[in-house]
């Protein structure tokens, strides 16, 4: 079997990634409370929410980089809690991460950041990983001349790129964006989501985003959710306020959604004054 | 009045409580932490690569604040200690008590202190960065072990290479301490060395660095520990580095005490002495 297609596709619109009655807390601080939902294979799922409504932590909770304080998180059905620690690794290479501030290895050039996960879970001669790599560099559009370069001398946009060049490496078949456009200019940010669209063009990856950008959510979601802050609810309401296509999370009449897809202060500034 | 001091005297219980139930988590994080670490270990080792460029980090780019710190150790001992011998007319002896303070204790601790201050923080500092830029996290997400990749070659590195440092600050020292004594206090270098033999025994280099061992471990582990444990933002990365210092002064110190204890047990275990010190 080739390293490209190590992974069994999974069935379109199956459930690849399951979150049930999902709670996690740091310390006295809950963040999730009672999460129950799917990924569905093939989707380009969007995670909206305020800043410090858990989402990053949704995402590492998807990957196992996080234990829930209690529930289940399933892979294709099966509870990840049970793994060992070596199947644990393996099926963690399904995902690649973008992580939010891309998280580049600053010891290490683009091209050794981008070939790390070929180096330390594969053994393909080193013929093969400069190929590849390079491969994963262009598709991002950096040239090759910047392969040799540390991560200290790119832009944000720059190392976004690489970001997902190195999430890409070793071929994924499900993509986590943590925040993918924070702190980038409306073009590069249009950059990021076309290269999420080009990505999923490529091949068949299943996309899970996290954004406070619209115009991600516009040009890159299939399904939307909406997450809200567990101190702005009543106990046993919902952490989830909203699901639905982008079309619906704009014309959404729950003013707690419509206040953040317009992105309008309205009392808020009042409350903050006040708290 | 006695119900502000009840109220007063409940909070000290309080707080007193609070910091013991604190400090025992974090000695049973620490171990914990140690025994992951050498779990991975046995897993097979990191990438030569990897290793490499932790003992380049660890031990060459030591040697010189090691040599310039033991060379001058050695010549403050004979500055100190000239006088009071001179007073017995007994200054050809001082090499013995230099050279005994230097294998026994001050050379090993010298060394740790050093790697503690040079490397230690620097290990805190670099892993609590990672760690607040979601690096350690990104480690796994690429299907490394950061316990494997990070820690065990930093511990394999302090832990293989203080032996060779204190073993330079010894050296260093020993030969200040000569040549103060011989060539500026004016003491016979032939009786300085003679007395020195009489004194210093192979044991009390052996045990000297077989000590420094486990310093290195103890800094590595603490460091290792505090920068994976590092709290957000500058501030975190800077406590981190200042805790990993503290704490790894404190276990160096408070090992030496017990593994001194040890080999002199051992000592007269296997030479018997008609009275034990201890």
């Amino acid at each position: 079997m080739s390293f490209e297609n190590r992974f069994n596709s999974d069935e379109i619109g199956s459930s690849i990634i399951e979150l049930k009655n999902v709670s996690r807390q740091f310390g006295t601080q809950q963040v999730l409370r009672d999460i129950t939902m799917q990924v569905y294979s093939g989707e380009t799922l969007v995670l909206i929410g305020e800043s410090g409504c858990g989402k990053s932590v949704m995402m590492k909770l998807m990957m196992g980089l996080l234990e829930s304080s209690s529930g289940d998180v399933l892979w294709n059905g099966v509870p990840i809690a049970g793994r060992s620690d070596g199947e644990l690794v393996q099926d963690r290479l399904r995902f690649g991460f973008l992580f939010q501030g891309a998280a580049l290895f600053d010891s290490m050039s683009v091209f050794e950041n981008v070939a790390f996960g070929l180096r330390q879970n594969t053994k393909m001669s080193e013929e093969y990983i400069r190929h590849s790599v390079m491969n994963r560099i262009q598709d991002v559009g950096l040239s090759a001349a910047s392969a040799s370069k540390m991560p200290s001398q790119l832009s944000g946009g720059m190392r976004k790129r690489v970001g997902l060049a190195r999430a890409m490496a070793l071929m994924p078949d499900i993509i986590l964006y943590d925040e993918p456009t924070t702190g980038l200019d409306p073009i590069m940010t249009d950059v990021i989501n076309t290269l999420i669209l080009k990505t999923r063009s490529r091949r068949p990856v299943t996309s899970v985003v996290v954004t406070h950008e619209m115009s991600t959510v516009r040009k890159v979601a299939d399904r939307v959710l909406m997450f809200y802050p567990l101190s702005r609810l009543q106990p046993g309401e919902p952490q989830i306020v909203f699901e639905g296509t982008p079309e619906q999370a704009f014309s959404s009449l729950d003013p707690r959604v419509s206040q953040f897809v317009y992105g309008e202060a309205r009392d808020r500034l009042e409350e903050l004054a006040a708290a | 009045m006695s119900t502000a001091s009840t109220a007063d005297s409940r909070n000290l219980i309080h707080s007193l409580g609070g910091e013991t139930i604190r400090f025992v988590e974090g000695l049973g994080d620490l171990a914990l932490f140690t025994l992951t670490t050498l779990r991975w270990m046995t897993r097979g080792l990191p990438r030569r690569s990897v290793v490499l460029q932790s003992m380049y980090e660890v031990g060459v780019r030591s040697i010189g604040v090691v040599l310039i710190t033991g060379m001058f150790i050695g010549m403050v001992l004979a500055v100190q200690g000239y006088e009071q011998f001179h007073l017995m007319r007994m200054e050809t002896r001082i090499g013995a008590v230099i050279n005994i303070a230097l294998v026994k204790e001050l050379g090993p601790v010298l060394a740790a202190t050093m790697l503690a201050g040079r490397v230690g923080s620097a290990m805190a500092a670099e892993l609590g960065t990672m760690r607040v830029t979601e690096q350690i996290d990104a480690l796994r997400a690429l299907g490394a072990n950061p316990y494997q990749y990070l820690v065990v070659p930093r511990f394999l590195a302090c832990f293989l290479l203080i032996p060779l440092l204190t073993a330079f600050a010894d050296a260093i020292g020993i030969f200040g301490g000569w040549l103060l004594s011989t060539q500026v206090l004016g003491v016979d270098s032939a009786f300085y060395w003679h007395h020195s033999l009489d004194y210093v025994a192979a044991y009390d280099v052996l045990t000297g660095l077989l000590k420094s061992m486990f310093f290195g471990a103890a800094i590595a582990v603490i460091s290792c520990h505090r920068g994976f444990n590092c709290g957000a933002g500058a501030e975190g990365v800077g406590r981190a580095a200042t805790e990993s210092f503290v704490l790894s002064f404190v276990a160096i110190l408070v090992t030496d005490f017990f593994v001194t204890i040890f080999t002199t047990h051992l000592y007269y275990v296997i030479w018997p002495a008609p009275v034990s010190l201890l």
